[in-house]
C-alpha cells in the first residue's frame, strides 16, 4: 500500500505526541517558515463572474473557454458521456434556467448554447453534505475547494449540488488526457474521486485571472464582489442579471447578462 | 453458543454454501470494481447514487423494524413477542452489517473510508448516519447475545441491560430518520425535498421489515422445533396491514401535492417513473409492479379471513416487502436524480456487475442472519422457547 504524504504526516504527528517519536516533540518548537503569499496574489474577498452572453456570437466562441480550461487542469476527455468529467459546459438556455421556461425565447437564445460551472456559492449545499469536508468554502475568498486527496467518493456532494456541477472519476482518468498536453503544471486526478471547477485559485495566486474570464475576449468578467469598485460590480450595477435557481438560497457567485445592452460591461 | 452455529444438517451446510458461493462471486466482481472503479457500474454523473445506495436505505428501515417486536414485548409486556423478538433483534444485526457494506462499495475511494471519523463533519447527514448506525449494531448485539445467554442459562436477563433496550428502541426510529435526512434536506431534488419523507421511511420500514420478520417466522417453524407461536404471527400481520396502509397514504400525499399543484420540477419524477418521459421510462413497468403488489396486498391483508390463513398471510407479506423493496430500494433514489438539474433525462440500470456485487451483499446478510438464527433456535429448542422475564 502507498503511503501518502499527508498520511505519513498524520501518522507521526499521532506517535510524537503519544511519545512513540522520542524528541519529535521537543524538536517541533522550531517554527517552520510560514507560508508566504506570492505579492502579486489577486486581492478579494468573493470572487465572482458575469458571463455575458450577448458577447458570445457562436459555439466556437464557448468551445474556446471550455477547452483552456480543460486543457490546462488536465480535465479529461471522457467518450461514454455518463463518466465524463466536466468543470466548465454547456447546456441550452432552458437547461440551464429551467424555471425560466418560455416557448417564445428569440431564435439567437433558441440555439446558443449556455456556458456553466460551479456557482462558488456563497451558502453551497455541496460543502454542507461533505462527510470529509474535502469539500470546503474558503474563508478568505469564498472559493469553494476541493481537496481530492481527502474525498473518499460518496457523491453525496453530487447529490446535494443543484447545478449539475460535480464529477466523480468514474475510472482512472489519466488514459483520456491527451499525453501530448497535459500541463505538468497542474495535477491529473485518480479513480474514485469528485472534482469541479476551483475558480482557478492557482492562477489567483500569483496574480492572474481565471482561464476562461482570460480566453473570453470579455465576455466573462472576473472580479470581488465585495468590492463596489471591481469589474463584476460595475457590470452589476449598470445590467440586469440573473443567477441559477436563486430561489433555492445557495447564493451564486455566478451571474449571467442575457440580451442586456450590447456594451454591457465595457468598462471592465 | 457460537458452536452450536457448526451443528447443522445436509440442508443447513447446503444452503450456507450457497450463500457463500453468491458472496464469492460478489466479492470477484468487486475486486473488478476495486481496479477499474465505479465505472463497472451502471451509474453516472446524472444518475451518482444507485443499486447500492437504494439497497442500503431500504435495509436500513429492515434494520429499524425490529423495534416493532421489541416495543410491545419491552415497553408493554406483550407476552407473545417473547418468543420472537430474539428474531427481530438478530435481523437488525445483518441488516445493519449490510447497510454499511453498501456504503463501503458504493465508495469510490473505500481506503479512506476512515476519513468521516478522522475529520467529523457534524453539517453532514452522512457523518450522523455512520454514528446512529454503529450505534445501532452495537446496542443489538449486546441487547441480543446478552438475552440469549441468559435464555440459555435458565435465568432472567441481568437488570443493566434494561436501560440498553429502551436506549435501542428509542435508537431505532432515529436510524431511520437521520437516513431520511440524507435525502429531505437536499435543495433542488424536488422528489426528496418534502418534509414526509421520514414518516414514509418508517411506514414503510415497519410494514416491510415485520413482513420480512413474519416470513422469517414462518420458515424457522417449518425447518426447526421451535414455534415462534400464532398468536405473534398473527399480531405481525396486523402491524403488516397497518403499516403498509399508512405507507401507501403517505405516497398518495405526495402524489396531490405534486399534481394538483401543477407545479413542474414536483411532477417530474413521477412522470418519469410511472408513465415515462419522452419515450425513455426503463423503471416503468418495476414502478407498476410495484404498485400492483401494493394493491394485491393491502386487499389481500385487510380481510381477517384471508389474514388468518397463514399460506395467504405469507403470500401478502412476500408482495409487501417486494413491492416496498422496489418502491424504496430502486426507485425512491433513481428517481430523484431524474430528470437531471438541468431537467434532461439520463436513464440509470445497474449492470451486471453492479446486481451480481449487490447479491453478495446480501448474501453476506443471510449468512450472518441464518448464523443467528441458527444459534437463537438451538437454544430456543433447548429451553423450550420461553424466555423468562
Amino acid at each position: 500500500m502507498k503511503i501518502e504524504r499527508r498520511a505519513f504526516l498524520k501518522l507521526a504527528g499521532l506517535s510524537a505526541i503519544f511519545g512513540l517519536g522520542g524528541t519529535a516533540l521537543a524538536s517541533s518548537a522550531k517554527q517552520a517558515p510560514a507560508y508566504i503569499p506570492d505579492p502579486k496574489e489577486l486581492a478579494g474577498k468573493r470572487w465572482a463572474l458575469v458571463i455575458n452572453m450577448d458577447k458570445f456570437q457562436s459555439e466556437a466562441d464557448v468551445r474556446k473557454v471550455i477547452d483552456v480550461c480543460h486543457t490546462i487542469h488536465n480535465v479529461p476527455t471522457i467518450p461514454n458521456t455518463k463518466q465524463e468529467v466536466k468543470w466548465i459546459f454547456t447546456e441550452m438556455m432552458e437547461n440551464v434556467f429551467p424555471e425560466q421556461e418560455d416557448k417564445f425565447l428569440t431564435e439567437h437564445y433558441k440555439r446558443m448554447p449556455f456556458l456553466t460551472l460551479c456557482n462558488h456559492c456563497e451558502n453551497p449545499p455541496c460543502v454542507r453534505v461533505c462527510p470529509t469536508q474535502a469539500t470546503f468554502k474558503r474563508k478568505s475568498d469564498g472559493i469553494v475547494m476541493m481537496d481530492m486527496h481527502r474525498c473518499i467518493g460518496c457523491r453525496f456532494c453530487m447529490a446535494g449540488c443543484p447545478y449539475g456541477a460535480r464529477s466523480l472519476n468514474w475510472v482512472d482518468p489519466r488514459p483520456y488526457l491527451d499525453p501530448n498536453k497535459i500541463n505538468p503544471e497542474y495535477p491529473t486526478r485518480m479513480k474514485g474521486v469528485v472534482e469541479k471547477c476551483t475558480f482557478c485559485f492557482d492562477r489567483i495566486s500569483i496574480g492572474q485571472k481565471p482561464a476562461c474570464a482570460e480566453a473570453s475576449n470579455g465576455a466573462i468578467v472576473f472580479g470581488d464582489l465585495q468590492d463596489p469598485k471591481s469589474d463584476v460590480r460595475k457590470v452589476l450595477a449598470e445590467t440586469y442579471t440573473i443567477r441559477r435557481k436563486p430561489e433555492l438560497g445557495t447564493r451564486p457567485s455566478v451571474y449571467y447578462v442575457i440580451g442586456g445592452k450590447k456594451d454591457a460591461g465595457k468598462g471592465a | 453458543m457460537l458452536e452450536k452455529a457448526l451443528n447443522g444438517g445436509k440442508l443447513y451446510w447446503t444452503w450456507i454454501g450457497f450463500l457463500l458461493a453468491v458472496f464469492g462471486v460478489g466479492f470477484l466482481f468487486y475486486l473488478q470494481q476495486w481496479n477499474v472503479g465505479l465505472g463497472i457500474t451502471g451509474m453516472s454523473r446524472d444518475v451518482s447514487w444507485g443499486f447500492y445506495i437504494s439497497q442500503f436505505t431500504f435495509l436500513v428501515g429492515i434494520a429499524a423494524s425490529g423495534v416493532m417486536v421489541v416495543l410491545p414485548y419491552y415497553l408493554h409486556d406483550y407476552k407473545a413477542f417473547g418468543r420472537i423478538t430474539i428474531l427481530g433483534e438478530f435481523l437488525a444485526i445483518p441488516a445493519v452489517i449490510m447497510c454499511v457494506t453498501f456504503i463501503v462499495v458504493d465508495l469510490g475511494q473505500p481506503f479512506r473510508a476512515m476519513n468521516v471519523l478522522l475529520h467529523p463533519t457534524p453539517s453532514s447527514i452522512l457523518f450522523y448516519d455512520t454514528i446512529v448506525l454503529n450505534g445501532y449494531l452495537f446496542l443489538n448485539v449486546l441487547v441480543g447475545w446478552t438475552c440469549l445467554h441468559a435464555e440459555k442459562k435458565g435465568i432472567a436477563p441481568p437488570k443493566w441491560i434494561k436501560p440498553f433496550i429502551i436506549i435501542s428502541i428509542v435508537w431505532a426510529p432515529f436510524i431511520h430518520t437521520v437516513t431520511a435526512f440524507i435525502y429531505a434536506g437536499i435543495p433542488g431534488k424536488h422528489f426528496w425535498l418534502t418534509a414526509i419523507m421520514a414518516a414514509r421511511f418508517l411506514a414503510s420500514a415497519f410494514a416491510s421489515g415485520p413482513a420480512l420478520l413474519l416470513i422469517l417466522a414462518l420458515i424457522v417453524r417449518k425447518f426447526s422445533k421451535f414455534d415462534p407461536g400464532s398468536e405473534a404471527i398473527q399480531t405481525l400481520g396486523k402491524i403488516v396491514t397497518y403499516c403498509m396502509i399508512i405507507n401507501v397514504f403517505f405516497l398518495g400525499l405526495e402524489v396531490f401535492t405534486a399534481f394538483y399543484s401543477g407545479i413542474p420540477g414536483h411532477a417530474h419524477a413521477f412522470h418519469y417513473l410511472y408513465a415515462g418521459i419522452d419515450g425513455k421510462g426503463v423503471l416503468v413497468p418495476l414502478m407498476w409492479l410495484s404498485t400492483i403488489l401494493a394493491a394485491v396486498s393491502i386487499t389481500m391483508l385487510v380481510f381477517p379471513q384471508i389474514r388468518k390463513n397463514e399460506t395467504l398471510l405469507a403470500i401478502a407479506c412476500v408482495f409487501v416487502f417486494f413491492s416496498l423493496w422496489i418502491d424504496k430500494g430502486f426507485g425512491l433514489v433513481v428517481g430523484g436524480f431524474v430528470p437531471n438539474s438541468f431537467e434532461r433525462i439520463t436513464e440509470y440500470w445497474p449492470t451486471f456487475a453492479e446486481f451480481s456485487i449487490g447479491l453478495g451483499v446480501w448474501a453476506l446478510g443471510f449468512l450472518i442472519l441464518t448464523i443467528l438464527y441458527k444459534i437463537a433456535i438451538s437454544v430456543k429448542e433447548e429451553s423450550g422457547g420461553e424466555a423468562i422475564h
